[in-house]
């Protein structure tokens, strides 16, 4: 099955694991099944229409997925998939 | 959980604060969770690579976190979370924070002025992120 990394804040809701392993063909569906085994992670990788949130990019090796096929990635027995965080911020609640 | 920071530490935060004036910040902050305390050794600075107004938004590009991970783990220390600072504005999450925040990690604000830090405090993202819970800071 393909092994998912997990970043340090969201490891408190995989009983603190760094890397699980997953089954899936696809990034997409990996991460649907990581979520399903790990419900509380859910609300922190989508929002609620279900879409991926933007400050949570998802690599296969050392490749975004966004530059390959999204979650239509490929993903294949030995394939590592890691989910990294972008950090954003600011003071203004406007624009 | 309280977030201890040694004097040294906290003076970085202030002069890249205050270098990066009028623009924001912002940086990684590292090591050691005790389980009732996160004991701060490092603090690293990145790169506000956010394109628009960084005088206003903050961004840590996905690689530079990785970069930070990985480091943290070869010294055998924790990424503890992140600082930036809002020039002319309190140290206070804005809804734009709260929207991108991760959870287990302290955001340490720093409110600059043009010549000086005037505040600087912790939060982070309650559980449900819903809003934040100030985290105390303890000096020493």
């Amino acid at each position: 099955m393909p092994k998912v990394k997990i970043p340090t804040p969201l490891r408190q809701y995989t009983n603190g694991s760094s890397e699980v392993e997953v089954g899936g063909g696809t990034a997409g569906e990996t991460l649907g099944n990581l979520a399903a085994e790990y419900p509380d992670l859910e609300q922190h990788l989508y929002t609620s229409d279900g879409k991926l949130r933007s400050f949570v990019n998802v690599y296969k090796g050392d490749e975004d997925i966004r530059y390959l096929d999204g979650p239509d990635t490929e993903v294949s027995e030995n394939d590592e998939l890691s989910i990294i965080p972008s950090i954003a911020g600011g003071r203004c609640t406007n624009v | 959980m309280a977030l201890r920071f040694g004097a040294g530490d906290v003076g970085h935060i202030h002069d890249h604060a205050k270098e990066a004036y009028p623009e924001e910040c912002a940086g990684a902050i590292v090591g050691m969770d005790t389980g009732d305390m996160k004991i701060v050794v490092d603090v690293w600075r990145a790169k506000n690579t956010h394109g628009e107004d960084r005088g206003r938004r903050f961004l840590i590009e996905p690689l530079q976190i990785k970069e930070f991970e990985e480091k943290t783990q070869e010294r055998d220390m924790d990424l503890l979370g992140f600082y930036h600072s809002h020039p002319d504005h309190p140290a206070e999450p804005s809804e734009y924070d709260r929207e991108h925040a991760w959870p287990y990690y302290s955001y340490v604000i720093a409110s600059v002025g043009k010549d000086e830090v005037e505040d600087m405090r912790s939060w982070v993202l309650k559980e449900d992120r819903s809003g934040y819970d100030e985290e105390p800071i303890v000096f020493g």
